[in-house]
């Protein structure tokens, strides 16, 4: 488990890499180094499947010669293998051309408290505790129902790391984080209908996880209820995006703002900030801060503090998604989202799932996607999709083999409401999504 | 020439000073319970890449991987731990805790270090990041950029990246026999934004190898790439909305193979299989295609991108039939997989690196050539689509439901292409949209060498190829009525 020892270690070693990247000629420079050590167990019709023992350890580092940058990275932290790794990055760094929006975050933007946010809470278990947990998880979804048959089984996951990031403004911090998790995977058969679904649970603290045999059972119940599956016709309709299908729709909003694409002039949401994007209720913000995050930090990947922000008020977007390279591409301020967002999340707007159901009254559930139909630089959106058909306000029958398709403009301006059922694994909060409409494409 | 094994004894033992007789004694741990399957994995890996962005060349990353992965199998369970230390220490802990799935008692097997026959070479052992000095490397990114932008002056935005990847292995397996390999990898990427009347469009080519980077020299290769992502995105920009509902679908030659990637590839991997979870398990023998259809998996293709002259467990690839006039023939197995379903192992057991575990993977997965000449397969067609270029894939093996997303697709209207459309989703059921394949064109085609595979969050290069096919009906996710 990593502990202070190991983390003066990795400060030696990120500041070794620092002074060795100036003695080779860089003018300025950033590492980054890791180690990280964990369990992972699978058992699977009630028998160990897989025990996996992980120990990882990795170093970045990003050198500037004037306006020229190299990047190197190395797992093995031998000293021949560093001095390889410097001298790689200083070897590209002559190559590069020189780049005025390139160099290290400014530094009058480097956090300078580091708050501790929870984010350390290793799990005491072995092999055979990990084992038995698995054990309950698999049991509790195959004994949920005689259709569930088969299984590809439920897995046990925990993991420590320890992180520090340097650079030659003198920043030089880190801290240890864990992350935990219990999933489970199984088929429900009847006849030749045969149909596999999964749940998880995944947080910062094993005392946040959800209970091992609920995780099973939810397994086995979403599996469950995707039997008898129909095609249906072609058609336009509302549709609701469950609440773990909508996190698809933030992340397309997300990649639609960040620095690089807004540069490129490569997305469907260029020009837009201070526009309208969404209906005027809605509201959009990003926690970095929020304790026991799973993608909570005190400070980005250049080192700048990070703050919670709204992206969106009112509809309106307020904010890009910007490190400190693309925001000086566009001639504004970082946002310290080097490493990308950090908890999101949409507020709701007052409705349970089962009354976001009767308000859509006829239409689609959608709670799988699949596919990479989404094109970011048009919006244009189209996946494959599997759900529920809703009638008079109900649930009908389960429905496979369609898809949705839209511009995910006029999908986010036809928003009519968000779920309470935010309740989803991960860093995202969203309820569900309920979009006025969109073409729907089945059978004939 | 140096052969493979030779290499790789030389990087992952010698230079970490390192015995056979080291891994004997490794192997001797592991071998000290009862197990049916061990091997230590000696990885060594360099890859460098350039990337010109905006007209100039705005990165440049060099990366260093190393390390040993450990592994006991004991019937259905595996013992796994890995270290980026290669020591004697650090895999002898490695070993222990490998072994600890099973149970105690002295497995029988255990032989002195044996070389196993030897294999043929599919791909040359050169160092890639070596093969062109760094400025004919930047001179090419900057000759792809110039291309681009004169191909057109619609043309924005320009992103070229260049990759090298030179990955050494030695195997060592619990019958003593020990193997190496040395893999190059190359691959070139070409994006384009254009721009015209406010409307902008992406157009995408690339290519790549197990060679070196002389690879896209030859035939103009990388031009062809600059040129072929223009052409691309400036298509897209006439693209009208796509239509939705069921239809007749041809597919173009080559790329759009990762149709039999997902539909039915898969479904068709070993593990799957044998734990019964894959719609075409227990389906050995049985129609499961039309009868035009031959696919194959074939690794053993010289210098593709999904190419191994033995996979990660030592064994040599092959040409695997997996279906032959559309009866189901053979899955496609690793050593686990293959022993406990009483299979022979067929060169599939991949894995991405030291640090994971091997799995049956794909290589190079195509459709043999028919009969029809493709203009006529188009012509046949009174309504339909004309799909030519693909991004990615996903497949639920369970189901068997899949879908892949056309970004380069045409209307045809009584059996001529027409507007080309935006980018649509393609949806089907693997086993039912084999069997609505009623024409096979007779220009087979693989893929130009870009395919990447993701499984259980381990990634791995793969090829796919086809001749241009038809099927009958296939349901596209347009958003026109």
């Amino acid at each position: 488990m990593p502990d202070a020892m190991q983390k003066s270690q990795l400060q030696q070693i990120v500041e070794g890499l620092l002074h060795e990247a100036r003695r080779q000629g860089a003018d300025s420079a950033e590492a980054g180094a890791q180690i990280q050590q964990g369990l992972a167990v699978n058992v699977r019709m009630g028998e160990v499947d897989t025990i996996e023992h992980a120990s990882d350890q990795g170093l970045g580092l990003t050198v500037y010669r004037g306006q020229r940058k190299g990047t190197a990275s190395t797992s093995d932290f031998s000293v021949q293998a560093i001095k390889e790794t410097v001298a790689a990055a200083c070897r590209i760094a002559r190559y590069t051309s020189e780049d005025s929006a390139a160099g290290l975050a400014d530094a009058a933007l480097m956090a300078t408290e580091i708050p501790d946010l929870e984010l350390n809470h290793p799990w005491a278990i072995d092999a055979e505790q990990a084992l038995r947990v698995a054990q309950d998880c698999e049991a509790a979804a195959l004994a949920h129902d005689a259709r569930i048959t088969n299984s590809e089984g439920a897995g046990v996951n925990t993991r420590n790391s320890l992180f520090v990031y340097g650079n030659t403004h003198g920043f030089i911090e880190g801290y240890p984080t864990t992350r935990h998790s219990i999933s489970c995977a199984v088929l429900a058969k009847q006849n030749d209908d045969m149909q596999r679904d999964a749940w998880y649970t995944t947080d910062r603290s094993p005392a946040d996880l959800q209970d091992a045999r609920a995780v099973g059972i939810e397994a086995g119940r979403r599996s469950l209820e995707r039997l008898g599956s129909r095609k249906l016709s072609t058609m336009t309709c509302p549709v609701l995006f469950k609440a773990d299908a909508a996190v698809g729709l933030l992340r397309h909003l997300i990649s639609a703002i960040r620095g690089s694409a807004l540069y490129h002039r490569a997305s469907f949401l260029l020009d837009k900030l201070g526009h309208q994007i969404f209906p005027d209720w809605v509201m959009i913000d990003e926690d970095p801060l929020r304790l026991r995050g799973l993608r909570s930090a005190p400070f980005d990947g250049e080192g700048v503090a990070t703050r919670p922000r709204y992206l969106v008020t009112e509809g309106v977007l307020r904010g890009y998604v910007l490190e400190s390279y693309s925001a000086r591409k566009l001639g504004m301020q970082t946002t310290g989202n080097a490493g990308g967002v950090r908890n999101l999340r949409i507020q709701d707007t007052g409705q349970s799932f089962d009354e976001l159901v009767r308000q859509m009254h006829r239409g689609l559930v959608v709670t799988k996607l699949m596919g990479q139909g989404s094109n970011l630089v048009t919006g244009d959106y189209s996946r494959g999709a599997a759900g529920f058909w809703v009638e008079h306000g109900e649930v009908q029958y389960p429905v496979e083999e369609v898809t949705v398709a839209g511009n995910l403009q006029d999908m986010f301006s036809g928003l009519l409401a968000v779920g309470t059922d935010n309740q989803i694994p991960g860093s995202v909060q969203t309820g569900s999504w309920l979009i006025e409409r969109m073409m729907v494409a089945g059978v004939d | 020439m140096t052969d493979a094994l030779a290499l790789a004894r030389r990087r992952l033992l010698d230079e970490a000073g390192l015995e056979e007789q080291h891994l004997s004694r490794i192997m001797g741990t592991l071998l000290s319970r009862q197990v049916d399957i061990a091997d230590i994995y000696l990885g060594y890996s360099r890859s460098e890449s350039w990337v010109l962005d905006d007209g100039i060349i705005k990165e440049g990353d060099y990366s260093i991987e190393q390390g040993a992965g450990i592994r006991a199998v004991s019937g259905e369970k595996t013992g796994f731990a890995y270290t980026e230390q290669l020591t004697q220490t650090a895999m002898l802990d490695a070993a222990k805790a490998a072994r600890s799935i099973a149970h105690s008692g002295v497995s029988a097997r255990h032989a002195a270090s044996v070389e196993p026959p030897t294999h043929p070479q599919r791909y040359i052992l050169d160092n890639p990041l070596d093969s062109l000095p760094e400025n004919q490397k930047i001179a090419l990114l900057h000759t792809l950029d110039r291309a681009a932008r004169d191909a057109d002056p619609r043309v924005r935005q320009v992103n070229v990246s260049l990759m090298a990847a030179h990955d050494t292995v030695l195997i060592y397996d619990e019958l003593g026999r020990i193997t190496g390999d040395v893999r190059p990898l190359v691959r070139l990427d070409v994006s384009v934004i254009v721009e015209h009347h406010g409307r902008r469009e992406q157009g995408y080519s690339g290519g790549g190898a197990r060679s070196t980077l002389d690879f896209f020299l030859e035939q103009d290769r990388a031009l062809g790439y600059a040129r072929e992502a223009v052409r691309q995105a400036l298509v897209n920009l006439e693209a009208v909305e796509a239509p939705a509902g069921m239809m007749p679908v041809v597919l173009g030659p080559g790329w759009p193979g990762v149709l039999l990637h997902e539909a039915v590839g898969h479904g068709l991997e070993g593990d799957f299989n044998r734990k019964g979870t894959s719609t075409f398990s227990q389906r050995l023998g049985e129609q499961v295609a039309s009868p035009l259809c031959t696919v194959v998996d074939d690794g053993s293709l010289p210098g593709r991108r999904g190419s191994l002259s033995v996979d990660d467990e030592g064994t040599p690839s092959q040409h695997t039939v997996l279906i032959e006039n559309g009866i189901l023939k053979g899955y496609m197995q690793d050593r686990m997989n293959a022993r406990l379903m009483d299979a022979a192992v067929t060169g599939n057991g991949r894995r991405e690196s030291y640090a994971h575990l091997p799995m049956p993977r794909m290589t190079n997965t195509y459709m043999l050539p028919g009969e029809q000449v493709p203009q006529d397969i188009i012509a046949s067609v009174d309504k339909g689509l004309y799909a030519v270029n693909f991004g990615g894939g996903q497949v639920d093996i369970t189901s068997g439901k899949f879908v892949f997303s056309a970004n380069e697709a045409y209307l045809i209207e009584k059996g001529e292409l027409g507007a080309p459309v935006k980018g649509a989703t393609l949806i089907g059921n693997g086993p039912e949209v084999m069997r609505q394949i009623s024409m096979v064109g007779n220009d087979l085609q693989l893929d130009s060498g870009v395919g990447v595979c993701g499984k259980e969050g381990q990634s791995a290069p793969v090829g796919v190829g086809q001749p241009t096919l038809k099927i009958d009906q296939l349901t596209v996710g347009g958003t026109h009525a």
